[in-house]
C-alpha cells in the first residue's frame, strides 16, 4: 500500500487491488480514501475505506501525517526540557499532558508536591476538562451537519476558559504551566473571582446546550445505536476515559489510583449504558457538570502555601536509576508517561501512553455495517487529537 | 498485589514457565516481571483471567532499545615480563549482544488493582528480533505492538496485521533504535551536493523509482 501521492478521493476497486476479505463480489465496492485533507478527521488522519453501496465493509486507519518523534527527541533532551514540548501532544488541553509528565517524574524521583500546587493542579486539570468536553460536543454538532451554531456556543465558553489560562500562564494553548513539585507561578490578583464568574456561566450553557440539541430527534435518530461498544470488547481494546465510561466500564483513574488529592473530593463518574455515540456525547455533557462540582470544592478549600517543592532541583536534575509509569484521567482518556533514567540528565527511554490512539484501536469495530456519513460522527465521538495519536 | 505472590501463583499454573523479578530501584516501586518467550502467551492468559489476578486491561505497551555495551574488566593474568613470572593487570574487553526488551503494563478494571509490567526480551538486535504477540489476549496491544515493529524493529509473531504504523511504508529504518543515525533533510535540499548528494541518490534510489522523480 503506498502512500506516496494523496490518492484520488474514489478509485475503482479493480486499479488499487486490495481484495476486501468479506462481503459481496469486489466489482461492486468501492475504495475511499478519507482524509488526511478531509475536515472531518480533526486533523491530517486517514481511512481506507471499502464501501459495499453506502455501507461500511473495511475500514483501515492511516497514521503518521504528523509524526515527529516525540518520544526520540525527549530521549535527547533533559526532564525539564520535554515539558514544554507535552504541550503539543494533546494540544487541547496541554495543562493534563504537564500534570500527566510531572506525576511520572515525581514517581521517578519520589518528589513531594505541596498542598497548594495540588489543589491548583486540581483546578486548571478540571478546566482543561470542561474546555475539552465543550469543544468535543461543538465538534460533534458540526460533524453531523450542524452548521456553525452549536460550535461558536462551545467555542464561547472555551474562549473564556482559555483567557483564565492565558492570565495564569502567559500562554491560551501552550502552557508549560507544570514543574517538578509544584506549579509555574501562583494564581494572579483577582483570578479566582474571576473564574468564578466564568464557571457561574457554565451551567446555563449547558442547559440551554442540552435543551437546544439533546432531546433534537434529529439528533437521536443520527447517533442512537450508531457505532455501539460492547463493554467486554472496550476493555480488551485499551479504551479509557469518556469513551469506556460510555460503554459501562466502571473505571476513572480519579476514583481508582487517587492521585493528587482526588480522594478530597465528592463527585460522580457517569456511565452509559448503550455504548453508542449517542451515550458518548452525554458522557461528556454530565462529566462537564462534574467538574463543576469538583472546582466548586477546589476554589472553596485551596490553602495558602508554596506553590513549589523548595528541595527539587530545577537546573541539573537526575534522577536516581530506575523506572516509573505515571498515569492520570486526562479528557481524552487514560494519558501514561512511562520513564526510565539510567542517572543521566536525560531520560533513557520517554514513552507516551497515548489515549486518542489506543481509542482509535475499535474505530474499525464501530464503523462496520454503518453508513459513510456515520464514520464521520463515529470518529468525533471518539475524540481524537492527532498531535497525539502521532507524535 | 504482592509479585512473588503473583510469580508462584504463574508458576504452578503454567507448567514449564520461566520467571523472573526484576527489581526497580526508583522510589515508585514498580517492579517487574520477566517472561519467557515461549510461554508468555500462555502466561497472559493466565494473568488475564485467573480469579483474584483478573489483570483484563493492558494499558500500556512498549519497546526499549538496550545497544550492545562493551564491559572492560580489569584482570590479574600471570605473564612473563623480561624472563620473569609475574602476576600483571590486563584489560579485558566482552561485549554484551544487546537486546530489544518489550514491556507491557497491566492493570485489572475488575478488582481496581495495578500496575503490573511484564517484561520480554529479544535475543538479540538483528535476526532474533521475535518475540510472540500478545494481540489475540488484549486487544489493545494490536497497534501498540505495530509501533514497536515499525520503530524498534521487533516482530511480533501471530499478530494479525503487522504493518508499519506511523512511518511510511517504504522506510527502512527503525528510528526509536539508540544507533539510528537521522538522515540530512535531503528531500528538500535545494542544493543538494557532495555527501549529502551521495546519500540523497542512495537513498532515493532504494525508495523511489526514476521515473517518479528520484535523482539517478
Amino acid at each position: 500500500m503506498s502512500t506516496a501521492a494523496f490518492p484520488a478521493a474514489v478509485l475503482p476497486t479493480q486499479q488499487i487491488g486490495s481484495e476486501p476479505t468479506s462481503g459481496p463480489s469486489t466489482e461492486q465496492l468501492l475504495e475511499l480514501s478519507m482524509g488526511p485533507q478531509h475536515p472531518s478527521t480533526h486533523g491530517v488522519f486517514r481511512m481506507n475505506v471499502v464501501l459495499d453501496g453506502e455501507r461500511v465493509v473495511r475500514l483501515k486507519p492511516v497514521f503518521g501525517y504528523l509524526h515527529r518523534n516525540h518520544e526520540k527527541i525527549a530521549e535527547s533532551e533533559t526532564y525539564l526540557g520535554s515539558m514544554p514540548y507535552t504541550d503539543r501532544l494533546d494540544y487541547i488541553c496541554p495543562l493534563t499532558n504537564n500534570w500527566a509528565y510531572a506525576l511520572a517524574v515525581e514517581k521517578l524521583a519520589g518528589i513531594q508536591v505541596p498542598e497548594r500546587a495540588e489543589y491548583l493542579r486540581v483546578i486548571v486539570g478540571e478546566l482543561t476538562r470542561l474546555q475539552n468536553h465543550a469543544c468535543l460536543v461543538g465538534f460533534l454538532m458540526q460533524d453531523m451537519g450542524c452548521s456553525g451554531t452549536p460550535l461558536m456556543y462551545a467555542f464561547r465558553q472555551r474562549e473564556m476558559v482559555l483567557d483564565l489560562f492565558e492570565a495564569l500562564t502567559g500562554a491560551r494553548m501552550m502552557c508549560n504551566y507544570m514543574r517538578f513539585g509544584g506549579c509555574r507561578v501562583d494564581l494572579p490578583a483577582g483570578w479566582l473571582d474571576q473564574t468564578k464568574k466564568v464557571l457561574q456561566q457554565f451551567p446555563r450553557f449547558l442547559d440551554e446546550f442540552e435543551r437546544l440539541l439533546i432531546g433534537n430527534e434529529i439528533l437521536m435518530g443520527r447517533t442512537q445505536g450508531i457505532g455501539v461498544l460492547s463493554k467486554e470488547l472496550a476493555v480488551s481494546a485499551g479504551i479509557s476515559g469518556p469513551m469506556a465510561r460510555a460503554s459501562g466500564v466502571d473505571y476513572d483513574i480519579r476514583k481508582v489510583d487517587r492521585y493528587g488529592i482526588y480522594d478530597r473530593f465528592a463527585f460522580r463518574v457517569p456511565l452509559g449504558s448503550h455504548g453508542d455515540v449517542y451515550d458518548r456525547l452525554m458522557i461528556r455533557v454530565l462529566e462537564m457538570r462534574e467538574s463543576l462540582g469538583i472546582l466548586d470544592q477546589a476554589m472553596r478549600d485551596l490553602p495558602a502555601g508554596p506553590i513549589v517543592d523548595p528541595k527539587t532541583k530545577i537546573r541539573g536534575f537526575r534522577p536516581k536509576p530506575g523506572e516509573a509509569y505515571g498515569r492520570i484521567e486526562a479528557p481524552k482518556g487514560e494519558l501514561g508517561f512511562y520513564l526510565i533514567s539510567d542517572g543521566s540528565p536525560n531520560p533513557y527511554r520517554y514513552r507516551v501512553r497515548p489515549p486518542s490512539l489506543i481509542n482509535l484501536t475499535v474505530l474499525e469495530d464501530l464503523c462496520l455495517g454503518h453508513n459513510v456519513a456515520d464514520i464521520v460522527i463515529i470518529l468525533g465521538s471518539v475524540d481524537i487529537v492527532l498531535g497525539e495519536v502521532d507524535r | 498485589m504482592d509479585l512473588e505472590k503473583i510469580k508462584s501463583e504463574v508458576e504452578a499454573n503454567v507448567p514449564g514457565c520461566r520467571l523472573e523479578t526484576v527489581a526497580n530501584p526508583s522510589p515508585s516501586v514498580q517492579h517487574s516481571l520477566r517472561l519467557d518467550p515461549e510461554h508468555a502467551v500462555a502466561v497472559a492468559t493466565f494473568l488475564r483471567d485467573a480469579v483474584g489476578l483478573r489483570f483484563d486491561f493492558c494499558s500500556n505497551v512498549t519497546g526499549i532499545d538496550w545497544p550492545p555495551t562493551e564491559v572492560s574488566q580489569k584482570v590479574k593474568v600471570r605473564r612473563l615480563v623480561e624472563g620473569v613470572e609475574q602476576e600483571v593487570d590486563e584489560v579485558q574487553k566482552t561485549t554484551t549482544p544487546g537486546s530489544i526488551e518489550v514491556v507491557y503494563h497491566l492493570f485489572s478494571i475488575e478488582l481496581k488493582h495495578g500496575p503490573l509490567v511484564l517484561r520480554m526480551s529479544t535475543q538479540d538486535r538483528d535476526a532474533g528480533v521475535h518475540l510472540p504477540s500478545l494481540t489475540h489476549v488484549w486487544r489493545s496491544a494490536e497497534f501498540q505492538e505495530r509501533e514497536i515493529f515499525d520503530l524498534f524493529g521487533v516482530v511480533f509473531d501471530g499478530h494479525p496485521d503487522l504493518r508499519r504504523l506511523l512511518m511510511w511504508d517504504e522506510f527502512v529504518d527503525h528510528p526509536m533504535r539508540r544507533d539510528y543515525i537521522e538522515p540530512d533533510d535531503f528531500e528538500y535540499e535545494p542544493t543538494a551536493h557532495d555527501e549529502v548528494l551521495r546519500r540523497a541518490q542512495q537513498h532515493q534510489s532504494e525508495t523511489r523509482p526514476a521515473d517518479e522523480g528520484g535523482i539517478r
